[in-house]
C-alpha cells in the first residue's frame, strides 16, 4: 500500500500542471473538477492509508518511499525521499481533508472571478507544497516544501493583483517569512557542519549521542530552527505579517493562512523535538514566545473592526498556545490544538467569506449585524465555530484541545505559573472576542441588505467542518475525566510522553479555574455588545482607553517600529547609492585624464620659443642627469 | 579536432552571414541559428559520449595539441574536460536562444550583427577549451572585440559610453593578465631552459613567493573584473543594460562565466598557496558583492540595470563560493554558472521582449502587465523566483550548495553572504510587482508570447526545472574536475 504514498503529493502537483499549462482554454467547470478533484483524489488515499497505517502499523513506525536521488557533492547527500509516521499522517489528514473541503468550497466561491484557473493552480501548488513540507525525510526537501507556501502563499494574497495594497500585502509576507526561512537556512547549514547530515530520522537519533544538554551548538541550531517557524507561524516577533496576508481571499486564508501552513512552525518544532529537548533554553525561549504571542495577539482581537483581520489575531493567538504547548514539553496537545483549530478556524474564515460575499465585499463588523436569520445555516457553523474557538467546556473541540495545554502551562516539568496566567489571560480575551463577534455580526439590527446566499457548494463544507469543530475532540479526554486518549497515543508513536511536576493541586482545579475565566469571558461580551451597550460608549468617549484601543489595533505598534528601525534606513540607503558610490570612482579617474590631456595640450600651442626653451630645458635635464 | 571544429563552425558561419547578408537578410539569421544549433548537437553528443568517464579526478575527455610558433613556445592547444563540456553546452544552448531574440530586434546590418554576435561566441568557447596560456589570451580578445560592436552598434541610446566603458575595464584586466602571463613564462623557462605558454608546462613552476602573489593577482584582477567583482562592476551595469538583448544576454549569461571560469582553471591550479592566502579576502568581497549587488538592484528604475545588479550579487556567490576551498562549495559554484546564466538569460530576454513591446525599460511607466500577458508574466514569476533563491528551481541548488560548503570554512562571512537571500526577496519581488503586478497602466494592446518567444521561454523554464530537481548529472559531469583541484 504504501508505494502509492508518492500519489498525495503528486495529485495536486497534476492539478497544478494542467491548470497552469492548459487553464486558459479549459471551460471552469473543468477546471472545477480538476482544482477540487485532485485534491479530493488526494485525501481519499490519505485517509485509505491512514486507515491502514492504524491496522498494520509498520514495523519501523512510518512508510518511507524513496523517489529519487537528488544531489550528492562531497560529504553531503540528499535524496528525494517522502516518509509518513504518525505525526505525518495527522498533518497529511488535515492537509487533504480540510484542504478537500476548502477546494469544495471556493469552486462556488470563486465562480465569477476571471482568473478561476490560476486560483485552482496556485491552491494545488500550495497543497502539493505543504505535503512536501510534511512528509519531507530530510531537512532540504522539507526547506523546499517550506518554500513552496511561501511562494503560493505570495501568489495567493496578491492574487487579486490589480490592488496595490494586495501587492504590498503579499510582498510584505514574503519578505518577513523570508527573514526567518533565512535564520532556518542558517540553522540546516549549522546542522550539517556539526552532524554531517540533513535526514531528519539521522539528526534525531545522532543529536543525543553528539551533543550534552545544554551546549551552545545545538542551543543555536534550535534557536535558529524556532526563527524560522516563529517566520512562518507569525509569532512574535514576526507576526506582523499575518493580518495584512487577509487581502487574499476568503479560502486561501482559511486554507493557508488558518489551517495548514502556518501551523508548519509547529510541525517543524514538533519534528525535531529532540534538538529543542537538548536545549532547556530553546524550550523556554518556545514557551515565552507562545504565551507572549497568545496574549498580544488575543488583545489585538479584540478591537479589530475587520472581521477578518480579527480572525488572523486570533490565529496568531491560537498558534501561540500551539507553541507554548511544545515549549513546555507538551507535545501531543500542541499537535492536537493544531488539530481541532485547522477545523473551527477554516470553519470560521470560510464562513466569515461566505458573510462577506452575502454583504456585497463589506469587511465592517460594524456595518453587518441581524443576520441570525437572514443567513440561518451560516449562522448556526459560524456559532459552531466560534463556540469552539472560545473553548466552550464539553460541547467543543476547542475545550478538549486547549484546556490540557492550560493544565500543562502550569503542570508540565518546564511549565511555571507565569506562562499559566498569559494562557488564562488568553482564554478570558479568546471567550471574549469570540462573543463580540457573534453578537456584533448576527444579533442586533440589520445594517446591511443581505445580497445571494451560499449555494449548497459552500455550505456541505462549512456544515461538514462545523461537526468536525464539535466533534473532533472527543476522540481525547483530559485524563480526570475520561479515559480515552486515541489523538495522544498516536502521535505519541513519534513525539515523546509529557513529563509531569510533582505535587500539584487536583486537574480539577485547573479546569474549574479555565471553564469560569471561559465563561466570564462570554459574560463580559455579552454584556458590552449586548445587554449593557452604554458602558462601551463611555469608554469611546474616553481618550486614555481610545489611545489605548487604536494602540491594540495598530497590532501593538509592531509595523511602525520596524518601518522606522528597519525598512527606512534600508530605504534610505538604497536611495542615495542609487548611482552606485563606485561609478565616482573611475568617472573621476577619466576625469583627471581628460585635464592632464588637456593640460599637455597647452604644450602644443605653435609657439616655436616653447619648444626651444622645452628642448633646451631636456637637454639641460639629461646632462645634469649625466653629471650626478 | 572536434574541438577545432566546434569553434570553427562559429568562424565560417559568422562569415558567412556577413557575406550571405548581401544579397538576402534572412538568410543569415539562419545560418546563425544552423551554426549554433550544430554546436549544440556537438556539445550534446560530447556529453553522452564522456559522461562515463567524468568521474576519475584530474581526467582530460580530449587533449588535441598542434604546433602554431614553436619558436616562443606558443602551440594550439584545446583539452576538454568536464568544466570544459557544460560551459560549452551553456554556451551553444545560449547561443542559439541569443540568435532567436535577435530574430526580429536588429533592423540594421544583420549580416555584420551575426557576424560579430557568432565570433563572440567562438571567442568564448575557446577561452573554455584553450590550454595554452598565449591562444587563452588570443581568445579572450576575440570575444572582447565583437561584444564591443554588438553594444556600441545595435546598442541603446547611451552605447558609446557603455560600449568604451567595457571595453576599457576589460581591457584594463586583459592586460594585467598579459603581463602575468609573460612573467610566468620568462620564469618556467629561468627554471627549466624551455619557453612554452603550455597550460601543463606551467603548472609545475614555482615561482618564488613574492612574486607569485602578483602575478597570481594579475590572473586575479583579470577574472574579477570580468566577474565582477565589487569594486570592478561598474562596466557591468551600463554595458547590459544598452547591449541589445542578445549582448545582455551573452554578457550575462556567458562572458561573466569565463571570469569564474578563469580563477578556477588557472588562478586556483598555478597558484595554490598563493590563493589559499588570498581566500578570506575573495569571500570578504564576494559577500560584500551579493549584498551590494542586492542594495543596489533594489534601487534601479531602469529594468535591465536592475537584472545587471542581480548578476553582481549572484557572482558574488561564486566568488564566495570558489575561495571556500572546498568540493561542495565548488559543486555550487559551477552549478551556479549554470543557472545563473540561464536565469538571469531569461530575465533579459524578458526585458528585450517588453522593449520591443513598450519600447522602455523604465518600470515606473509599467505594471499590471500580467493582464495582458499571462504566459510572459508566469514565465517572469519563474525566473525572478529562481533569482531569490527558490528550491525546486536550480539556482537553490547552487546557492544551497555555495553556502553549505562554505559555512564549514568561516561562518562570519557565509552568514553575512545568506542575508543576501533576504536582499534578493526584495529586489525581486519589486521588479515582480513594478512590472506585471499592480494597476494596469498600459492602455495599447500588446500581445503575449507568439510561438518564437514561447519556445525560449518554455526551454528556458525547461531547463532551469530540470536543474532544480535533477542536477546530479551535471554534479557528476564535473565531479572529476572539482575533486582534481582539491586532492593535491
Amino acid at each position: 500500500m504504501h508505494q502509492y504514498l508518492f500519489l498525495i503529493p503528486a495529485l495536486p502537483l497534476l492539478g497544478f500542471l494542467i491548470l497552469s499549462l492548459a487553464g486558459k482554454h479549459l471551460h471552469k467547470t473543468t477546471i472545477a473538477w480538476i482544482g477540487a478533484g485532485t485534491i479530493c483524489a488526494a485525501s481519499i488515499v490519505t485517509i485509505l492509508l491512514g486507515i491502514e497505517f492504524l491496522k498494520n502499523p509498520p514495523a519501523s513506525g512510518a512508510y518511507t518511499q524513496l523517489l529519487w536521488n537528488w544531489f550528492s557533492a562531497g560529504r553531503l547527500s540528499v535524496a528525494v525521499s517522502i516518509t509518513a509516521d504518525a505525526l505525518t499522517m495527522v498533518f497529511i489528514f488535515v492537509i487533504t481533508f480540510v484542504g478537500a473541503l476548502i477546494h469544495i468550497y471556493s469552486t462556488a466561491f470563486m465562480r465569477r472571478d476571471r482568473d478561476y484557473a490560476r486560483f485552482f493552480a496556485s491552491m494545488n501548488l500550495f497543497v502539493c507544497s505543504m505535503l512536501i513540507l510534511v512528509m519531507a525525510d530530510n531537512l532540504v526537501l522539507l526547506y523546499l516544501g517550506w518554500e513552496g507556501v511561501g511562494l503560493c502563499s505570495y501568489l495567493l494574497i496578491g492574487f487579486w493583483y490589480e490592488t496595490p495594497a494586495n501587492c504590498h500585502a503579499a510582498n510584505k509576507a514574503f519578505y518577513i517569512t523570508r527573514i526567518g526561512d533565512t535564520a532556518m537556512a542558517i540553522g540546516l547549514f549549522l546542522l550539517f557542519k556539526e552532524l554531517g547530515t540533513l535526514h531528519i530520522a539521522t539528526i534525531l537519533e545522532e543529536a543525543p549521542k553528539r551533543f550534552a544538554s545544554g551546549d551552545t551548538d545545538i542551543t543555536l541550531i534550535a534557536l535558529l530552527l524556532l526563527m524560522g517557524s516563529v517566520g512562518k507561524s507569525a509569532q512574535l516577533p514576526l507576526q506582523t505579517w499575518l493580518p495584512d496576508a487577509m487581502a487574499g481571499p476568503s479560502p486561501v486564508s482559511a486554507l493557508i493562512h488558518a489551517a495548514t501552513m502556518v501551523t508548519a512552525g509547529v510541525y517543524l518544532i514538533a519534528r525535531m523535538h529532540t534538538v529543542f529537548q537538548l536545549s532547556p533554553v530553546a524550550m523556554n525561549v518556545v514557551a515565552v514566545i507562545g504565551a507572549v504571542t497568545l496574549f498580544i495577539g488575543g488583545c489585538s482581537a479584540m478591537v479589530q473592526t475587520d472581521i477578518k483581520r480579527i480572525l488572523a489575531y486570533s490565529t496568531i493567538s491560537q498558534i501561540g498556545y500551539m507553541f507554548l504547548a511544545l515549549g513546555v514539553g507538551a507535545w501531543s496537545a500542541a499537535i492536537f490544538h493544531f488539530f481541532t483549530h485547522a477545523f473551527f478556524k477554516a470553519l470560521l474564515f470560510l464562513a466569515a467569506g461566505a458573510v462577506i460575499e452575502a454583504l456585497h465585499h463589506e469587511h465592517n463588523i460594524f456595518k453587518m449585524g441581524g443576520l441570525k436569520h437572514d443567513m440561518r445555516t451560516v449562522f448556526l457553523t459560524f456559532l459552531a465555530g466560534a463556540a469552539s474557538l472560545a473553548a466552550l467546556p464539553l460541547v467543543t473541540a476547542g475545550f478538549f484541545s486547549k484546556d490540557p495545554i492550560l493544565w500543562y502551562a502550569w503542570s508540565a516539568e518546564n511549565g511555571n505559573p507565569f506562562l499559566w496566567m498569559l494562557a488564562i489571560a488568553g482564554a478570558f480575551i479568546t471567550a471574549f472576542y469570540s462573543t463580540r463577534l457573534m453578537l456584533v455580526v448576527f444579533w442586533g439590527e440589520k445594517k446591511t441588505p443581505v445580497g445571494a446566499l451560499p449555494g449548497k457548494w459552500m455550505t456541505v463544507p462549512l456544515v461538514i467542518l462545523a461537526i468536525a469543530s464539535v466533534a473532533a475532540g472527543y476522540i481525547e479526554w483530559p485524563h480526570n475525566l475520561m479515559h480515552l486518549t486515541l489523538f495522544s497515543d498516536l502521535v505519541q508513536k513519534v513525539l515523546p510522553a509529557v513529563v509531569l511536576k510533582q505535587g500539584l493541586p487536583s486537574e480539577f482545579i485547573f479546569q474549574g479555574i479555565a471553564v469560569l475565566v471561559t465563561f466570564a469571558g462570554l459574560y463580559t461580551g455579552y454584556v458590552l455588545y449586548y445587554s449593557n451597550k452604554r458602558i462601551l460608549e463611555g469608554w469611546r468617549q474616553s481618550a486614555r482607553m481610545l489611545t489605548i484601543r487604536n494602540f491594540l489595533l495598530k497590532g501593538w505598534g509592531f509595523d511602525d517600529l520596524y518601518h522606522a528601525w528597519f525598512v527606512q534606513p534600508f530605504l534610505f540607503i538604497t536611495r542615495i547609492n542609487k548611482n552606485d558610490v563606485f561609478d565616482r570612482l573611475y568617472t573621476g579617474l577619466a576625469q583627471v585624464n581628460i585635464r592632464m590631456n588637456r593640460l599637455l595640450s597647452l604644450t602644443q600651442n605653435g609657439s616655436l620659443r616653447w619648444y626651444i626653451a622645452g628642448v633646451l630645458l631636456g637637454i639641460l635635464f639629461i646632462i645634469s642627469m649625466q653629471l650626478l | 579536432m572536434i574541438l577545432v571544429w566546434l569553434i570553427a563552425i562559429l568562424l565560417i558561419g559568422g562569415v558567412l552571414c556577413w557575406l550571405l547578408a548581401q544579397w538576402n537578410k534572412a538568410l543569415s539569421r539562419w545560418i546563425a541559428l544552423c551554426a549554433t544549433a550544430a554546436g549544440l548537437v556537438i556539445a550534446v553528443w560530447l556529453c553522452l559520449q564522456y559522461k562515463d568517464a567524468a568521474g576519475e579526478a584530474g581526467s582530460w575527455f580530449i587533449n588535441y595539441r598542434l604546433n602554431w610558433i614553436p619558436s616562443f613556445g606558443i602551440s594550439f592547444h584545446l583539452a576538454l574536460d568536464g568544466l570544459s563540456l557544460v560551459l560549452l553546452l551553456l554556451t551553444f544552448f545560449l547561443g542559439i536562444l541569443s540568435v532567436l531574440c535577435s530574430w526580429s530586434e536588429i533592423k540594421e546590418k544583420h549580416g555584420f550583427y551575426f557576424f560579430n554576435l557568432l565570433w563572440t561566441l567562438a571567442g568564448i568557447c575557446g577561452v573554455f577549451v584553450a590550454m595554452d596560456l598565449f591562444l587563452f589570451y588570443f581568445f579572450w580578445e576575440v570575444m572582447l572585440v565583437p561584444m564591443y560592436f554588438l553594444i556600441s552598434i545595435w546598442g541603446d541610446s547611451n552605447r558609446r559610453y557603455a560600449s568604451y566603458k567595457f571595453f576599457l575595464f576589460t581591457q584594463a584586466g586583459g592586460l594585467l593578465m598579459l603581463l602575468s602571463v609573460l612573467a610566468l613564462y620568462f620564469i618556467h623557462a629561468q627554471q627549466t631552459g624551455i619557453y612554452s605558454f603550455d597550460y601543463f608546462d606551467l603548472l609545475h613552476t614555482s615561482p618564488e613567493a613574492s612574486s607569485a602573489k602578483w602575478i597570481m593577482m594579475g590572473f586575479l584582477i583579470a577574472f574579477m573584473v570580468k566577474l565582477p567583482v565589487v569594486p570592478f562592476h561598474n562596466w557591468l551595469p551600463d554595458a547590459h543594460s544598452e547591449a541589445p538583448t542578445a549582448g545582455s544576454l551573452i554578457l550575462a549569461g556567458l562572458l561573466l562565466k569565463t571570469g569564474a571560469y578563469g580563477i578556477i582553471r588557472f588562478v586556483l591550479t598555478l597558484f595554490p598557496q598563493q590563493a589559499q592566502a588570498f581566500a578570506w579576502w575573495a569571500m570578504l568581497l564576494g559577500a560584500i558583492g551579493i549584498l551590494y549587488g542586492a542594495f543596489l538592484a533594489f534601487a534601479q528604475t531602469d529594468l535591465k540595470r536592475l537584472i545587471a545588479y542581480t548578476s553582481v550579487s549572484h557572482m558574488g556567490f561564486v566568488l564566495l563560493g570558489i575561495f571556500a576551498f572546498n568540493e561542495i562549495a565548488m559543486q555550487g559554484v559551477i552549478m551556479q554558472i549554470l543557472t545563473h546564466g540561464i536565469s538571469t538569460g531569461a530575465l533579459f530576454i524578458i526585458a528585450g521582449m517588453l522593449k520591443e513591446r513598450l519600447h522602455t525599460r523604465d518600470i515606473n511607466r509599467m505594471g499590471g502587465l500580467w493582464t495582458a500577458m499571462p504566459f510572459m508574466g508566469g514565465a517572469a514569476m519563474v525566473f525572478t523566483m529562481a533569482s531569490l533563491g527558490l528550491p525546486m528551481l536550480g539556482n537553490f541548488i547552487a546557492e544551497f550548495l555555495i553556502l553549505i560548503g562554505a559555512f564549514s570554512v568561516n561562518i562570519a562571512l557565509t552568514v553575512l553572504a545568506t542575508l543576501g537571500l533576504i536582499f534578493s526577496a526584495c529586489y525581486a519581488l519589486r521588479m515582480m510587482q513594478k512590472v506585471f503586478l499592480g494597476p494596469v497602466s498600459v492602455a495599447a494592446p500588446l500581445k503575449d508570447l507568439n510561438v518564437r518567444e514561447w519556445v525560449m521561454m518554455s526551454a528556458l523554464t525547461i531547463s532551469i526545472v530540470v536543474l532544480g530537481l535533477f542536477p546530479q548529472p551535471v554534479i557528476d559531469m564535473v565531479k572529476g574536475v572539482v575533486s582534481g583541484l582539491f586532492v593535491s
